[in-house]
């Protein structure tokens, strides 16, 4: 990828340091030490089966159905939620995770009795074939790369084969979840990227954190679920991975 | 349609505003809904003081060091291989914009909700250019469809009209054929939008944190549209205003909680989202090309000077759904598309104190707004501050301004007074006084009056102030109803 540009900084940047009555700040700021830390305290010591009960009451709240179910059987509950949203053209990403768990060969064999098909996406089909059948179908299944109990959070980072658009496009959406992925909040999520930031690692172009179907309010502030994003959602929890 | 509303006169805008009941009634509902939803948020989260304190820090120390900040992120967008435009004025902004759009020779620009966008006047400009700008926002896409109206919350653009209104608009601009239950009209807009992104040539998103370690930016939305918009067109443009920056991921978390909890009561959003550059190598969705404008417009002026804390606001208008004026008049009162207590505060910073020298009296001083507001910005004294210079600037020493001024020192200088000052906010209680006596108080007030008749506060302030000074005619504020 080449480099991009920038364009007028200079003089920008002189007139905020003219204003701010000292010379241009180039290097050697530090960010401070921050007198609080409130947000270490969220569900601190918190056990795994703790986070896993606020994960699963938030997401009552967030109108997001939530299965457990373990990693022999995921492949079954993710064909039973499929069949119970009526889907017929699925849409996963392009994960090995898949493979690892036998979800795609299980989807196969058992969802084309019920006229249903499953498709990947595919970095080696064009940008316009992949989001033509995302936007055809009418589930798209994706994993958790690190789940918030807090917020009903799941955090997907594009890469290749986990397009942006699967997430989005299908009205319905499954979102797998290992339960080794639960953290606390927003907090630990964003320190491992902070923490692969400074490690010299590049960043997810596309980090996307997601609590449950989308919604609105614009509409004399009542609730809708459902807007431009997934209508329906559900979180497949596998407790022994 | 840039910073400034309607160009009526800001007396006529306000008796607008408090004619209408059914606006009237949908504002203070919301209010009481977004209100009571923040503050169940803040006591669940527990430590909010904290909370707060820190949001003040990070913004204080952000904005101290600003220059360094996006200089660090412009670095971090161009080596992800990002266009970085610093643009001083709207002018320049949405010349550059123009640019893009002629480069890639777009007809159709796809938007979600950016404030920035609106004080820049981007639509129309592109408009005038012959290109058609879709916003995919729901509420923002109703104003758009009834030709234009302008939004009246920065949170809730659409919060004055009520949904037969939207069905109507709906039924004459774009052939709706059903129902006013929000869920139909909602999911004829996901059909009619679905259209649109699918075909946009660019998609314009705005920012509400960018990220300086990383060159990120961040879109704290509930539907899905700014998704969209940052997903399937192949070149996208963000317009941020220079100022909503953090240094890294971690102060990034501490301010989307505190938006929005501060906003709509939700521990997070439906969607957060953190982009980086143009889509990565051998990923197939996202933009191929990928700007970023940071705009300036006037904010450079606020640094350094008493108002500085005014350019902290992360806009979850926390401040304007507290406000007793706001629940009266409505948002369009304000004339400007920043509305509410920091509208007030903020408006004639970035449009100067000609056009909008109303606005710092647009307040009852019950500091209900510096209370709420999640980064701990003194608003009812920045807006005292602006009527202290605007009457130096005007050497405007009439009576009324030194009775009001007396009032509110000595309501200060007593703690307790000052107290009941802020609980009681006189403004709004007008309408529900009776003989002198408040016997049905909004929000707070309610249960206390049911059992008993509150003495009505003075009538002091801004109505009486707003009526003193429409007598006296048209020295100033003078506008066209045209």
């Amino acid at each position: 990828m080449g480099k991009g540009t920038i364009h007028n900084r200079d003089a920008f940047l002189h007139r905020i340091a003219d204003r701010l009555g000292r010379n241009r700040r180039t290097d050697g700021v530090k960010r401070p030490e921050w007198s609080q830390r409130p947000q270490w305290n969220v569900f601190k010591d918190y056990t795994s089966e703790q986070l896993l009960d606020q994960f699963k009451k938030q997401c009552e709240a967030i109108h997001t159905d939530v299965e457990e179910t373990t990693g022999e059987l995921l492949p079954k509950m993710v064909s039973d939620v499929i069949l119970r949203y009526r889907g017929k053209k699925i849409m996963t990403w392009n994960d090995p995770r898949f493979e690892s768990f036998g979800i795609l060969s299980y989807l196969n064999k058992n969802l084309s009795q019920h006229g249903a098909e499953v498709q990947r996406w595919d970095e080696q089909r064009s940008r316009e074939e992949n989001i033509r059948l995302a936007e055809k179908a009418d589930v798209g299944i994706t994993f958790s790369d690190i789940t918030l109990a807090e917020s009903g959070t799941v955090v997907l980072l594009s890469d290749k084969g986990k397009g942006r658009s699967v997430s989005l496009l299908p009205e319905n959406y499954i979102a797998i979840i290992p339960k080794s992925t639960l953290v606390p909040r927003m907090t630990q999520a964003a320190q491992e990227i902070h923490r692969r930031i400074e490690n010299g690692d590049s960043v997810a172009s596309c980090v996307n954190f997601i609590s449950g179907p989308s919604n609105s309010a614009d509409i004399e502030m009542s609730l809708v679920v459902g807007v431009h994003g997934p209508v329906r959602v559900t979180y497949i929890i596998v407790t022994d991975r | 349609m840039g910073i400034r509303i309607g160009d009526k006169a800001f007396d006529r805008r306000v008796e607008k505003g408090l004619q209408d009941s059914f606006m009237r009634g949908a504002v203070t509902g919301a209010q009481d809904r977004l209100r009571t939803g923040r503050l169940n948020a803040a006591k669940e989260l527990g430590d909010w003081e904290k909370w707060r304190t820190l949001g003040k820090e990070i913004r204080q120390h952000t904005l101290e060091n600003l220059d360094f900040y996006l200089q660090q992120l412009s670095e971090k967008v161009a080596n992800r291989g990002g266009y970085v435009f610093f643009a001083e004025t709207a002018a320049e902004a949405n010349q550059y914009i123009r640019q893009v759009v002629q480069e890639k020779q777009a007809k159709k620009v796809i938007k979600s909700k950016s404030m920035v966008t609106e004080e820049i006047g981007m639509n129309e400009m592109l408009e005038d250019d012959g290109c058609q700008v879709i916003e995919s926002d729901l509420g923002e896409y109703i104003l758009q469809v009834d030709d234009q109206d302008p939004p009246s919350h920065i949170v809730a653009p659409a919060l004055h009209k009520n949904k037969s209104q939207i069905r109507d608009v709906f039924r004459e601009k774009k052939g709706y054929q059903k129902s006013e239950r929000p869920e139909e009209i909602t999911r004829f807009a996901r059909e009619q939008l679905r259209r649109e992104f699918l075909s946009a040539d660019i998609g314009v998103t705005g920012c509400n944190f960018a990220v300086a370690e990383s060159g990120s930016i961040s879109l704290v939305t509930n539907e899905g549209n700014a998704r969209l918009v940052s997903s399937l067109p192949k070149t996208q443009i963000a317009v941020m205003g220079m100022e909503r920056i953090v240094p890294t991921w971690e102060e990034l978390d501490v301010m989307v909680s505190l938006l929005c909890r501060s906003a709509v009561g939700q521990k997070l959003t439906s969607y957060v989202t953190g982009l980086t550059g143009p889509k990565g190598e051998g990923e197939v969705d996202g933009p191929d090309e990928f700007h970023l404008v940071i705009v300036d417009n006037g904010r450079s002026n606020i640094l350094g000077t008493e108002f500085e804390e005014a350019l902290h606001c992360i806009r979850c208008a926390a401040c304007i759904n507290v406000c007793p004026v706001y629940s009266h008049i409505g948002g369009h009162a304000y004339g400007s598309i920043y509305p509410g207590p920091i509208g007030a505060v903020l408006t004639p910073l970035l449009d100067g104190y000609e056009n909008n020298k109303e606005l710092p009296y647009a307040s009852s001083l019950c500091a209900a707004c510096t209370e709420a507001c999640p980064v701990k910005i003194p608003l009812h004294e920045l807006l005292i501050k602006h009527r202290q210079k605007i009457v130096e600037e005007e050497k405007r020493t009439e009576a009324l301004e030194r009775i009001a001024m007396k009032g509110f020192e000595a309501a200060a200088s007593n703690p307790s007074l000052y107290k009941v000052g802020s609980k009681v906010a006189p403004l709004a209680m007008s309408p529900f006084t009776k003989e002198g006596y408040v016997t049905e108080g909004p929000g707070p007030l309610k249960a206390w009056t049911r059992s008993r008749d509150f003495p009505a506060p003075e009538k002091e302030r801004f109505r009486d102030w707003y009526r003193k000074r429409k007598k006296g005619g048209g020295e100033h504020g003078q506008g066209h109803d045209s």
